[in-house]
């Protein structure tokens, strides 16, 4: 039976008139990273807080890390870390007075305490400009340093609001790098809130969809294309163009939904991959020469967007 | 109500304070401004002048007399004109003028760890940690409190040590503290202070910005200045029972506005107004 260390049913937060979060079903497994995904305004930031029981909600049921956040906030902030999406920090003050500062909140042992900061002011690349003021950090800086302090009392559940927004590429692949890390080595469960649909697919075990407060889909990446589109894609790239007679032999094959023509390239959809050497030894029988073959995997962007688009329904081409 | 949470945001609001000169400046100028300056003027240069005070300063000084209560009249009974001007304006009249300092201090460093805190956007962090919600109001209250006491308690100290100085060749004796003084230090001071404090909590809740919070909240000096002028103008003077009786007042008015200060220091309100 799978841990689940994220649970909330019907999850429902109301301001004024709008529905900031409408109905929301959630399960998130211990040690996996699930990315959170949508637009601006979705819900992604105010889930965060009702999970954090840092907002109370208006309607449904929650338990995170086994807690109740309307009745435990306290226990369950004890056991989760928060990088909000600004780094909120005290920027006149030193990164080391910052994470101090954070452990005492934390209640991390006063024994323990320095050397678990300076632990991670080295794992975090910090340690250098320690007693420097958070103020005269670049952004990366200060992201890695707000990592730090989320993670200082070691939590069982890391909430991530858009990790990398606003950082220049390369500090933005430094903090990717670094929550890889996170979850592969460290095996933290990772709630990652991002419209970074890069970011999302290089991280996440699985991801939910969430667009006006409403989760559109719940999945891993290859669950909700199967969702969405029927069947998988193969492309088989030619030397020349298709003939007439090719391309019946590869309609003849079964389990072909469909084939595109795209000057040399062929697009085929089948309902299952293991169809791709049938369809080669059809395609060669047919005197075709073949260049390359690639099994296609729908990205996370393109699961995206139809989910967007369709607001969670299925497609309705075959 | 965990110590070391109180502990580490006083310490995080102090040290934040220290770096802001916005903050800590007025600390420093108008204790010394107002009790040291102002009273070393007062006590100095009319008796500098002339060892026997000036005719018209003499003449003002008995109109004044006239106006004030009996109870003052008597208490000034049998003393040199001299003596009567030094221990009218240093024990009398400097007393509303004293709690300027617990509600200024205050309502600063109110203003910087509540709007400030706003302001600079570092508010979700905290609310992201165990703290509980009393525990975050309570370590803010202790950020603008302690300052104040401390403040007010050491500026009472170097008050009392330039009076004696100063006024020493006059009066020919320590004069300073009276049991009016002690009882505001003790009774009046704490109140002053949590006035300027409860106050903030209020006013930064509507606000985006210490500048903000500091422009409305620095209104709360108005009854002391009210105090100032019915004293001035005879209404009354601060003897202990006016002082117990403004003390009374004064945490009687605390005590409403804390009630709703702790109640809009809830943490799903003050996030919902970031």
């Amino acid at each position: 039976m799978a841990d689940f260390v994220i649970e909330a049913q019907g999850l429902t937060r109301i301001f004024g008139a709008q529905r900031a979060v409408d109905g929301l079903d959630l399960r998130v497994k211990r040690g996996e990273v699930f990315g959170f995904l949508g637009p601006n305004g979705a819900g992604k930031t105010t889930t965060v807080r009702l999970l954090n029981g840092v907002l109370a909600p208006s309607a449904g049921v929650m338990r995170v890390a086994s807690f109740d956040p309307v009745r435990q906030g306290s226990a369950v902030r004890r056991r989760t870390g928060v990088l909000t999406e600004t780094p909120a920090l005290y920027e006149q003050l030193t990164a080391r007075q910052n994470l101090l500062i954070f452990g005492e909140l934390y209640d991390i042992d006063a024994r323990q305490l320095p050397a678990r900061v300076d632990e991670l002011l080295r794992l975090f690349d910090l340690a250098d400009r320690a007693n420097e003021r958070a103020g005269t950090y670049s952004k990366g800086m200060k992201q890695r340093l707000a990592l730090a302090r989320a993670l200082l009392h070691d939590p069982e559940v890391l909430f991530l609001d858009e990790p990398t927004a606003g950082l220049d590429p390369a500090a933005a692949r430094q903090v990717t790098a670094l929550i890889e890390g996170l979850s592969k080595k460290e095996g933290h469960t990772i709630f990652l809130c991002t419209h970074n649909l890069t970011e999302a697919q290089r991280l996440c075990d699985r991801v939910g969809v969430i667009s006006r407060g409403r989760l559109l889909a719940e999945g891993t990446p290859a669950e909700l294309a199967d969702h969405l589109w029927r069947g998988n894609w193969v492309q088989i790239t030619l030397t020349g163009s298709p003939s007439e007679a090719l391309l019946a032999a590869l309609r003849a094959v079964v389990g072909v939904i469909d084939i595109k023509v795209d000057g040399t390239a062929l697009d085929m959809r089948v309902d299952t991959i293991e169809r791709t050497p049938a369809l080669l030894r059809a395609a060669v029988l047919a005197g075709a020469e073949i260049y390359s073959v690639t099994p296609r995997r729908r990205s996370l962007e393109e699961i995206y967007f139809e989910l967007q688009a369709n607001g969670g329904a299925a497609e309705a081409e075959p | 109500m965990n110590t070391r949470f109180l502990r580490a945001i006083v310490r995080k609001d102090l040290l934040t304070m220290l770096q802001n000169r916005g903050v800590w400046l007025p600390i420093v100028i108008l204790p010394v401004i107002l009790l040291v300056i102002m009273p070393l003027a007062l006590i100095l240069a009319p008796t500098a002048v002339n060892v026997n005070m000036p005719g018209s300063m003499m003449q003002q000084l008995d109109l004044f007399m006239r106006n004030m209560p009996d109870t003052l009249r008597q208490q000034v009974a049998g003393l040199t004109p001299q003596q009567t001007y030094v221990l009218l304006f240093t024990v009398y009249f400097f007393a509303p003028f004293f709690l300027i300092i617990p509600l200024m201090v205050s309502s600063v460093t109110a203003a910087d760890s509540f709007a400030g805190e706003k302001e600079r956007k570092t508010l979700e962090a905290l609310l992201y940690t165990p703290a509980s919600d009393t525990e975050l109001f309570m370590g803010k209250v202790l950020t603008a409190l302690a300052p104040a006491l401390a403040v007010s308690w050491s500026s009472f100290i170097l008050y009392g040590i330039v009076v004696n100085a100063a006024g020493a060749h006059i009066m020919g004796r320590l004069f300073f503290p009276t049991t009016m003084w002690l009882a505001l230090i003790l009774w009046v001071v704490p109140a002053a202070a949590a006035l300027g404090l409860s106050v903030m909590v209020l006013v930064s809740t509507k606000v985006k910005s210490f500048q903000e919070a500091n422009q409305i909240g620095g209104m709360v000096v108005l009854p002391i200045l009210l105090l100032v002028f019915a004293q001035a103008g005879g209404l009354l003077y601060f003897s202990l029972p006016v002082a117990l009786a403004v003390g009374a007042v004064l945490w009687v008015i605390d005590a409403v506005l804390i009630f709703f200060g702790i109640k809009t220091f809830a943490r799903g309100e003050l996030i919902a107004r970031l």
